[in-house]
């Protein structure tokens, strides 16, 4: 890049070539690269089937084999480094309909979720979208935990995905598992883990209005006493306010 | 087990194991103030403005004179690509209360809260750019400040933000900020987002680089994106209807210049659509994929400055823009994944900085810039690691985190990171990872009133506008701190939304002939008759990564397949 960030020297490339096939057409391109990278170097650009560039969107989900391999992988192309004789394609879309939900009218229970997504219930074990998973999760043993009513324990083994849609490709039961895991793990939030009491009392008090006269104290202060009082609250001393104490809140 | 790293590597590495022991319990001495700023004017890129290399000052637009990036200027003096003649404004095709550009965090909550506010949902149009939720706010990691704890208040969490930002901040949205914390918190649990807490359901809080007190609220190393995806959720749910891969590239206005809708390009189909808006609300986000300064970035693909360069045109002030945030923890290797984001929750958690020799040069929990300038100065004394590629980088010392907080700490609390690291084979809990300050947020931007209303320079509102999120500045002064940025965005997404809504209740529909593009003909007149000569066209929509040189963007405007550079005075 034209660095001005000048503690980085970067060469272009190490200069090992590979060839890879975007969509069965071959091109070389350097080893190192990212399957995303790789298309842009190829001089595709991309609109679709790509998003953060950093793993967490879900929007590049990527399928391929590998030369001399029958296996079909799946995979996030911002992740995923080229192999020579890969052949590639994202998938740009997993059409799939997420039904609304009002969260207040329902229980955190597998009832709300069969209610929604009955069919979670024709689900065989097969395990095919846990060999799909990008991020290694277990789809299938979160759909199994909410068949046996244990919404914590797929909301825990659900709660890294980035939402891909690979395994609801290769789902036989036609289970679109990212729209299932979403409405469990807003039930665990809102109805199995507990309420954070301290953060309800201190709503409270700001909405009774409790700081309101320190706060117009505070703000009205000169640079350098505000330098000190930080100072101060840095090593972990309560915060005093010039002219009287602040009370409880310190 | 095979070692993670090539051997010129692993050298270092075993100077890194050497220290660890005796560095564990290390009492770090903080920096002052002044120590802090000799550090910064050294060191840090953002203090070198009189370097034409790195910045100069806009030639034209409401904040004409002021010192801004050049990546920055170079968006700013440019033509828009919509050429006003081409555009039939008369077929109107969606009608909006509210406006809304953008679905991260701050797209979002406006949306929500309007909703609250009493608008319909069918009644608030939604364009975004990629897909719905495509944002800098999904790819947060570490977390977001709110003082609910104990030791805590909204006076200490101010006094954190006005450190952090060097004394330079908004006092007034700084004190807006910190005061709806806990409600926003609350807001976000009462939706069903799963924070990490204790069994009692108290929350586990962190320490955030540059603040006080714990107050960072973490869902793992997946804040964003769990908070992002609920949000989505909740819209959806109340029936959202968004037009996705559908940037909007210019606003609308009228003659006394209230702002009355936009101008949405469709990315798949190449044309227009016209929305006119009772109120508009921008939240497009930062400016990243700029790469200012050269530097690799963090950020979301679409993170391209569109939301300043499009208020700037209709008359927005623009604050703070001469200050960038660069995250002292991008990864450095491997190649792959230079310039992604390793959390701040690392250091939160116990990790720290050496440099090449084993030495922990520096607090790992000082404001970003100050780490970030601390890096580039051990890496320019000589004390940095070099990979094959060229690139520098200094060691963040991982495993420390394990043996502070026992086996499986990280893995349980920096799960995104270690699978990150994980698929290149490097076990980040055994072995430190290399990192080089990478490009992360836009400190400033369009300047707001505590209405979430976009301001020209002499501080009068623009008709019909509101803005809210990283598009925006004041809140943060010169340098923000960790968790403050989806805190933001909730708080003044929310009070956007609900401005929007309130103003729209008492505004009549625009009348068609009020939807006009005079501003962008005014604009461009003005920049040729600065003697600026370019032919750069923006707002840029997507950064040009085509060809061999994969990390820099390829030129603005011409070059991209989106161009629609006019001939207007040519």
């Amino acid at each position: 890049m034209p660095s001005k960030d000048t503690t980085t020297e970067k060469n272009e490339t190490t200069g090992n070539l590979v060839t890879v096939y975007i969509m069965g057409k071959p091109y070389e391109v350097p080893s190192e690269l990212t399957i995303m990278k790789a298309q842009e170097y190829a001089g595709y650009r991309l609109i679709r089937g790509v998003g953060c560039r950093g793993g967490f969107c879900g929007a590049c989900t990527t399928i391929y084999r590998k030369r001399e391999d029958y296996k079909l992988y799946i995979d996030l192309a911002c992740q995923t480094k080229v192999e020579d004789g890969m052949y590639l394609v994202q998938i740009p879309f997993v059409p799939a309909e997420k039904p609304q939900w009002n969260l207040e009218d329902l229980e955190a229970n597998s009832d709300s979720i069969i209610h929604f997504f009955p069919e979670i219930t024709r689900c065989v074990s097969c395990n095919a979208c846990t060999q799909a998973c990008p991020q290694n999760l277990s789809p299938m043993r979160a759909i199994q935990a909410i068949r046996r009513n244990d919404l914590k324990m797929a909301a825990d083994l659900s709660f890294d995905c980035v939402s891909c849609g690979a395994c609801s490709v290769r789902c036989p039961a036609e289970i679109t598992h990212y729209h299932v895991f979403q409405l469990v793990r807003r039930l665990v939030g809102r109805y199995v883990q507990k309420r954070a009491e301290h953060t309800a009392e201190r709503v409270k008090e700001i909405e009774a209005g409790e700081y309101d006269a320190d706060m117009d104290i505070l703000v009205g202060l000169p640079e350098e006493e505000l330098k000190e009082l930080f100072v101060r609250i840095r090593e972990g001393n309560p915060l005093q306010l010039p002219e009287r104490e602040v009370g409880k809140h310190d | 087990m095979t070692e993670p790293y090539p051997e010129y590597m692993m050298e270092s590495v075993r100077k890194v194991e050497a220290t660890r022991e005796e560095r564990k319990d290390k009492e770090f001495d903080r920096v002052s103030d002044d120590e802090a700023m000799e550090i910064l004017k050294e060191w840090h890129p953002d203090y070198r403005k009189s370097d034409p290399e790195f910045f100069r000052e806009i030639a034209v637009g409401p904040s004409k004179g002021k010192t801004v990036p050049t990546e920055v200027a170079n968006v700013l003096e440019a033509y828009p690509w919509v050429d006003p003649k081409s555009v039939d404004l008369s077929v109107i095709e969606h009608d909006a209360e509210v406006f809304v550009i953008g679905t991260g965090g701050a797209g979002l909550a406006a949306i929500l809260w309007a909703n609250n506010e009493g608008v319909k949902m069918e009644d608030i149009v939604v364009s975004t750019k990629l897909r719905l939720g495509d944002s800098n706010s999904k790819m947060s990691q570490g977390g977001i400040q709110a003082c609910d704890g104990e030791d805590d208040s909204p006076l200490i969490h101010w006094l954190d933000v006005m450190s952090g930002g060097h004394w330079t901040n908004d006092r007034t949205l700084a004190r807006q900020l910190v005061m709806n914390g806990p409600s926003m918190i609350k807001w976000m649990e009462l939706l069903g987002a799963e924070f990490d807490k204790h069994d009692d359901g108290g929350m586990q809080e962190l320490m955030a680089g540059g603040a006080s007190r714990k107050r960072i609220h973490s869902c793992k190393d997946y804040t964003g994106l769990e908070l992002e995806r609920v949000l989505m959720d909740e819209a959806l749910s109340r029936g959202m209807r968004v037009l996705e891969f559908c940037p909007t590239v210019s606003l609308l206005t009228d003659d006394s210049s209230n702002v009355t809708g936009g101008l949405v390009w469709n990315l798949e189909t190449e044309e227009y659509h016209v929305v006119r808006a009772k109120t508009t609300v921008i939240a497009t986000g930062g400016f990243g994929r700029l790469h200012v300064a050269g530097f690799p970035t963090t950020n979301h693909y679409g993170a391209t400055c569109d939301g300043v360069v499009m208020a700037y045109r209709a008359g927005a002030d623009i604050v703070h823009m001469q200050s960038t945030q660069y995250h002292p923890t991008g990864a450095a290797y491997p190649e792959q994944i230079v310039g992604l984001l390793i959390t701040e929750k690392c250091r939160s958690m116990g990790a720290q900085l050496v440099d090449a020799e084993g030495e922990a040069f520096i607090y790992p929990l000082e404001t970003r810039d100050v780490e970030s300038a601390a890096e580039l100065r051990q890496i320019r004394e000589g004390k940095g690691v070099k990979t094959s590629t060229g690139q520098m980088g200094v060691w963040l010392d991982t495993p420390l985190i394990d043996e502070i907080r026992g086996e499986g700490a990280f893995e349980e609390g920096l799960a995104a990171i270690h699978r990150l690291y994980a698929r290149f084979d490097i076990d980040a809990s055994k072995y430190p990872v290399l990192v080089h300050p990478t490009l992360h947020y836009q400190n400033g931007g369009i300047a707001i009133n505590a209405d979430a209303q976009a301001i020209q320079p002499n501080g009068e509102p623009i008709g019909r506008l509101f803005t809210a999120g990283e598009t925006t500045g004041g809140v943060h002064g010169d340098n923000r701190l960790m968790g403050n940025s989806w805190l933001e965005l909730l708080v003044y997404g929310r009070r956007a939304g609900i401005s929007a809504a309130r103003l729209a209740s008492k505004t009549k529909m625009p009348r068609k002939s009020d939807l006009k593009l005079t501003h962008l003909t005014r604009y461009s007149e003005e920049l040729q008759k600065s003697g600026v000569k370019t032919e750069r066209c923006s707002p840029i929509i997507l950064p040009n990564y085509l060809g061999e040189n994969t990390m820099a963007p390829v030129g603005y405007g011409k070059e991209t397949p989106f161009d629609r550079r006019l001939d207007l005075f040519t």
